[in-house]
């Protein structure tokens, strides 16, 4: 076999192998768009995201942490069972009084969440007169403006919607467990049946719908506060809430602007 | 952390200690050993290319004997790189997504395009060229299977002028001076996969990139040691020693400068005192003792440090036996203390909880994709196909014609 290895025949050759080169991530990048288009978000048909901006604040001095929303997230989403997978949950924080004698301010802080606080919690085994004060703080997918667990996947199976949710196409996930690391709050895990990872979607088969999230709609409380800051209604919870309370976000030095609020939150919860 | 308030999971599974998050849980980390292997394999790959590039661009003369054996090594690892990775996926199945509609502002999905470019513009390419000669050669006077491998990697191509392998030569030393930056960048990157992310403090970390490249250097270099020795002992060959002193020299200079930047991370770390560095400090005591203190540290980094440190001051005043031992020794040290350091950060970083309010604890088992065995297999894989690559492509029975330093002259 003979090859005319010419100056131009060679030439021609490297242009068009760089050409494709070229083209070739914006061929990618436009399939993975029109993949997220298609993603199955469980919406109904004319919903538009355009439209919407969800929002969802925790008022930590109403939360009573009796479970039923861990309950509710459980069936409704159909979360595994076991005791390590939850889309939310609920801790307890204890914080003790300091040791006589001692200069601090407050004593030791313990936090627990048993079964993710489904079953409510059991009595403590601190004597109450050590206690100085203790309160529930409600957890889920903190619904990041600028959300890590997104930037990460290399597939692009998790994304940001434009009414605020952060969705994950289950049928597009490859398991590697990027996100899971990379969210900082603990609201990811790796479902063991579908091997995807899974999150808190706010219930967006519902919320599209014009219902409230599950662990919102039983919460005896109102210690979940629910809303669309796109359609204010009279009297809106939310934008009552955020005029009457400061409000605070977890890990605020991270940058991942969460949109999930919490008012009366204490410094020791991460 | 006490443990006077036990919640559930506490007690049903006693290997947390404090809170960890309810997601976090789960019967064991999220990445496991699997994880530990894919850096460690990866860094062998960067580092063995980097010792081969140093004498087809550094012209270190002294390690001619060990070029080619350096690149066969890192191509046999390189083609094992990827494994772990992909045996550790939840849906194996899907990882072509990555290559086909990656997500471009995922570490892990540009990982797949760095690794393609240099397995195929790299690796395959300088080998390529460098071996061009020999294929032609062998392809005439080799019969049978190894004939038609010969013939199929000539590519074609028999054109073996004067002018041809001038330019042969040329090409080469140009992908190998591109090559060196593309080690960084493979390796660099597997360390970018991990000091991006912010949510971990064990690991988000602007310097796990470099630590990342300069442990992986120490780890290519040990391992050509390595390899080397136990090549010339199979094939009852005297040692280049001179080769030997030269290598060790260049372990010793990288495992100083690894050893250095590793221990400012930690300084810094120690000093700046962070949220969160309580209990990591409390888990490198407590939960990485072993691989920390005594892998990492003491076998990877003081015992190899004092031991080629002694043969660099009195290489002439230790007899030749006693330096090979001491120079195989270090390797194997060496090669010890950076796995440990790969388990301690990736394993590091999932024992603690991202509440920074409790630790967890680990037992590798024996079986399943995650367990020790599996690790094992995949670890001695890269070993097989290098012993294969050997056999075909350095058997003492063929002559080399494209010996790299005569031609480096010419250039």
């Amino acid at each position: 076999m003979k090859f005319d290895f010419s100056r131009r025949k060679m030439l021609g050759v490297f242009g068009g192998a760089l050409a494709g080169l070229l083209s070739a991530p914006a061929a990618r990048a436009a399939k993975a768009t029109v993949q997220k288009v298609f993603a199955s978000s469980g919406a109904p048909n004319g919903y538009d995201p355009y439209k919407h901006k969800w929002l969802m604040c925790f008022d930590v001095d109403k939360c009573i942490g009796c479970g039923l929303c861990v309950d509710a997230c459980k069936k409704e989403n159909h979360v595994p069972e076991a005791a390590h997978y939850f889309r939310t949950w609920i801790e307890r924080y204890i914080i003790k009084k300091p040791k006589p004698g001692s200069d601090r301010l407050r004593g030791e802080v313990l936090v627990d969440s048993p079964n993710g606080g489904r079953d409510g919690f059991p009595p403590t085994s601190v004597p109450r007169e050590e206690i100085l004060k203790s309160f529930f703080v409600p957890k889920l997918c903190n619904l990041c403006e600028a959300s890590p667990c997104t930037q990460v996947c290399p597939v692009g199976a998790t994304f940001d919607t434009p009414d605020g949710a952060v969705l994950v196409d289950p049928n597009y996930c490859i398991g590697c467990g990027f996100c899971i690391q990379a969210c900082p709050y603990g609201c990811r895990f790796l479902n063991p049946e579908t091997k995807t990872a899974e999150k808190c979607n706010l219930c967006y088969h519902r919320i599209t719908r014009g219902l409230k999230p599950a662990c919102v709609e039983v919460c005896p409380t109102e210690a979940r506060i629910f809303g669309d800051l796109k359609n204010p209604v009279e009297n809106d919870p939310i934008q009552t809430f955020i005029a009457k309370n400061k409000v605070f976000s977890l890990k605020p030095h991270l940058g991942t602007e969460p949109r999930t609020l919490y008012a009366n939150l204490d410094k020791e919860v991460r | 952390m006490s443990l006077e308030i036990t919640n559930a999971i506490v007690e049903a599974i006693p290997r947390f200690e404090g809170y960890v998050y309810p997601n976090e849980s789960g019967t064991h980390p999220l990445w496991g050993f699997l994880i530990v292997l894919y850096p460690y394999i990866t860094g062998l790959v960067a580092g063995a290319f980097i010792m081969a590039s140093l004498v087809r661009v550094f012209r270190v003369k002294p390690l001619e004997p060990v070029y080619r054996l350096s690149l066969l090594t890192a191509l046999a690892f390189l083609l094992c790189a990827t494994l772990p990775l992909l045996f550790h996926l939840g849906h194996p199945e899907r990882s072509i997504q990555i290559m086909i509609t990656p997500h471009l502002t995922s570490p892990m999905a540009i990982f797949g395009f760095v690794y393609a470019w240099y397995l195929m513009a790299v690796l395959f390419l300088e080998l390529w060229f460098d071996y061009r000669e020999d294929f032609v050669e062998w392809s005439k006077t080799e019969a049978g299977f190894r004939g038609i491998i010969y013939r199929a990697f000539t590519l074609g191509v028999t054109d073996v002028s004067d002018k041809a392998l001038a330019l042969d030569h040329k090409l080469s030393w140009i992908i190998s001076i591109l090559g060196i930056p593309s080690a960084f960048l493979l390796h660099g990157y597997v360390g970018f996969i991990f000091g991006s992310i912010k949510a971990n403090p064990w690991w988000g970390n602007a310097i796990m990139p470099i630590i990342f490249i300069l442990s992986a250097m120490v780890s290519g270099i040990a391992l050509c040691v390595f390899n080397y020795m136990v090549l010339t002992w199979v094939r009852r060959r005297a040692l280049d020693m001179r080769c030997l002193d030269v290598m060790g020299m260049f372990l010793f200079y990288a495992l100083v400068i690894d050893a250095t930047v590793e221990a400012l991370d930690w300084v810094h770390r120690a000093y700046s005192a962070e949220e969160g560095f309580h209990v990591m400090e409390y888990m490198a005591q407590e939960r990485l003792f072993y691989t920390l203190s005594i892998g990492q540290v003491l076998v990877g980094t003081l015992i190899p440090l004092l031991l080629l440190g002694v043969l660099q001051v009195l290489r002439k005043r230790i007899p030749d036996m006693a330096r090979k031992r001491m120079y195989f020794a270090s390797a194997v040290f060496i090669l010890i203390g950076v796995f440990a350091m790969r388990w301690n950060v990736v394993m590091g970083g999932q024992f603690f909880s991202k509440s920074l309010r409790g630790v967890m604890s680990y037992k590798l088992e024996f079986a399943g994709v995650e367990g020790w065995f599996m690790g094992l297999i995949l670890l001695s894989l890269p070993f097989i196909i290098l012993t294969v690559l050997i056999k075909l492509f350095l058997a003492e029975r063929l002559s080399t014609k494209g010996h790299v330093p005569h031609r480096m002259e010419e250039i």
